[in-house]
């Protein structure tokens, strides 16, 4: 059988490229047409005419579109994520220069710091460039900054293209951005950019692609659904073996993908990042996850953690969006689907977020599991509407 | 009578845009204008207020114009989905035809209809010239990938140039494949040689 998926050329569409190139998806039948896309607006609209069957997507995506904040489309459902962390946040070298004088010492770990120094360093207005409206990179800019003295009214954040993001610090449209690899790393290289903080160093483990499908192809094709499923989560599974990192780079790296230098890729593969042009290296231990700690697991608390924040934004009523996005991140398709390839499966579907703050073993549904951390640097703490969400996931 | 429509189209290569705007043209009186640099393309769209933008579907300076959409309130967008107000086959063969549309709030979908009518059919026409071009430099890459496999096989074995091409054609017949492939991998495996 044959699917076609949509990805956006970066590293954290690795899950769907090595399941086509290891043979992960030939092992459940099915062949892969890997549709190579430009901008997320053509993702969603393609998903929705039916012209992919499924896309790698920003997971505030599927639900802006569930809160209607899209074009009418038919339903989608986010089935599983596809990757956690992977972003990081570039400024200028005029910034950096005023960080270093001011005695910043770029340890690329406490946001805290940088975040307040990078206040000082740069008053009045900020201008930062994320990748789209609905997107992870904007939410952690947001919580990060917010969280060290910047008000709303001091940040403007600006839709920027990934490839265009080095450009546009160039231009002196942007002071700073926040991005997937292999962008972030493109800047440094050339030139522009040094890198402050590694995305999980604002929240240890931000949900950042998600597979979506419409609904009606997960409901009237359940078998492909599964398929695709497995064969992506045995992909990730096999990503996730460090040794793995250096054979992704050079696959992901090809013409018919990133087409781009191996080197690249690898630096946002390995977590082993080139911070600064004076050649400073950073090792980020967790800093792109796809599959182990439960990363897969589209836990419906993250659904209402980021509709939540897209409702206040855009003026919905937050109670009601948290519902409404809820039922749109499908833990049910993920555990009918993957039980059988072995994935473990937590006891609920929702929990308290942020309170992991190191990676932890819980009791799952069979057995036991190791849960990542999912702290966020402020210790912030996000109790989802619902029944009772499990604290039993998020507590020993 | 009804106002001639604003139209800005998003573009970066000169023929392209032009022959889009041609294809416009003929719809009506309306004003056409060329956007082709991306990072002016906010700035420009705030102040032309246009009807409709006319966007490559994968053009990732789409991305800032979904902002805008969601950017200014609903009483007075600046751009909208078109796809939020038209009907889905319309939909369906613009976004086939690799063509997105915004459409500012109030548009009567009749007034619409033409405009993405025509950028379809320039689209599509465009499209089809793309894949003959490319068509064209494919031929002329393997002509030159065969060229050079008649070198190795002329030098290696002392043929001429003729026979050089019959043992390719003849290779390529009884292996069921095309010359440009048995070319490829005999240039290949000669490099690998070191000849």
């Amino acid at each position: 059988m044959r699917l076609r998926l949509g990805y956006i050329p970066l590293i954290d569409a690795a899950p769907l490229i090595v399941a086509h190139e290891l043979g992960f998806a030939a092992e459940e039948g099915l062949t892969l047409d890997l549709v190579r896309l430009g901008a997320w607006a053509q993702s969603r609209d393609m998903l929705g005419a039916g012209l992919i069957d499924a896309a790698h997507m920003l997971v505030p995506m599927p639900i802006g579109q569930a809160l209607g904040l899209g074009p009418r489309l038919p339903d989608f459902d986010l089935v599983m994520f596809l990757a956690h962390g992977g972003q990081a946040v570039a400024i200028s070298t005029g910034i950096e220069q005023r960080l270093r004088a001011e005695g910043h010492g770029f340890d690329f770990s406490d946001a805290r710091a940088a975040g307040l120094a990078l206040r000082r360093a740069a008053p009045g207005r900020l201008r930062v460039g994320v990748p789209f409206t609905f997107s992870t990179q904007l939410e952690l800019i947001r919580h990060w900054l917010t969280g060290c003295g910047f008000r709303p009214d001091d940040l403007r954040l600006k839709t920027v293209p990934p490839p265009m993001m080095a450009d546009a610090l160039a231009a002196d449209e942007i002071d700073a951005f926040c991005v997937g690899e292999p962008w972030a790393s493109f800047a440094v290289e050339r030139g522009i950019a040094a890198l402050l903080l590694p995305g999980p160093a604002i929240w240890a483990s931000p949900p950042e692609k998600g597979l979506v499908l419409r609904r009606d192809f997960a409901v009237t094709r359940p078998d492909q659904t599964g398929a695709l499923m497995r064969a992506i989560w045995r992909a990730g599974r096999w990503l996730d073996e460090p040794d793995h990192r250096g054979t992704a780079a050079e696959i992901l790296s090809r013409p018919d993908y990133l087409d781009l230098p191996a080197e690249l890729a690898e630096r946002g593969l390995t977590g082993r990042l080139l911070i600064s042009t004076g050649g400073e290296v950073r090792s980020v231990p967790n800093f792109l996850a796809f599959n182990a700690g439960a990363a897969s697991f589209p836990w419906k608390s993250l659904a209402a953690l980021i509709a939540r924040s897209i409702a206040v934004r855009h003026d919905l009523a937050p109670d009601a969006a948290m519902r409404r996005a809820m039922t749109h991140f499908r833990t049910d398709l993920y555990r009918q689907h993957l039980r059988p390839a072995g994935a473990s499966l937590p006891g609920a579907s929702l929990r308290v977020e942020g309170m992991i703050e190191a990676e932890r073993v819980v009791a799952a549904e069979r057995g036991q599991m190791t849960l990542r951390a999912d702290r966020f640097f402020d210790g912030f703490v996000f109790e989802p509407p619902g029944e009772s969400p499990d604290r039993s996931a998020s507590q020993d | 009578m009804l106002k001639n429509l604003l139209i800005v189209v998003v573009e970066a290569d000169t023929d392209r845009a032009q022959s889009i705007a041609d294809g416009l043209a003929e719809t009506g009186d309306h004003d056409i204008r060329i956007v082709a640099e991306q990072s002016s393309l906010a700035r420009r769209v705030a102040e032309l207020r246009p009807d409709v933008v006319l966007i490559d579907i994968a053009d990732p300076s789409r991305d800032i114009l979904e902002e805008l959409a969601l950017a200014s309130g609903p009483a007075e967008r600046p751009v909208a989905m078109f796809v939020d107000r038209s009907d889905e086959q319309l939909t369906r063969s613009a976004i086939e035809a690799g063509i997105s549309a915004y459409v500012v709030g109030g548009l009567r979908p009749d007034r619409i209809k033409p405009i993405i009518d025509a950028a379809v059919a320039r689209f599509h026409m465009l499209q089809q010239l793309r894949a003959e071009l490319a068509a064209t430099r494919a031929a002329l890459e393997e002509r030159k990938i065969v060229d050079r496999a008649k070198a190795v096989l002329m030098k290696a074995r002392g043929m001429d140039e003729a026979e050089a091409y019959a043992l390719l054609r003849k290779t390529a017949m009884d292996q069921g494949k095309r010359i440009g492939e048995i070319a490829q991998q005999l240039v290949t495996a000669a490099g690998l040689l070191g000849r």
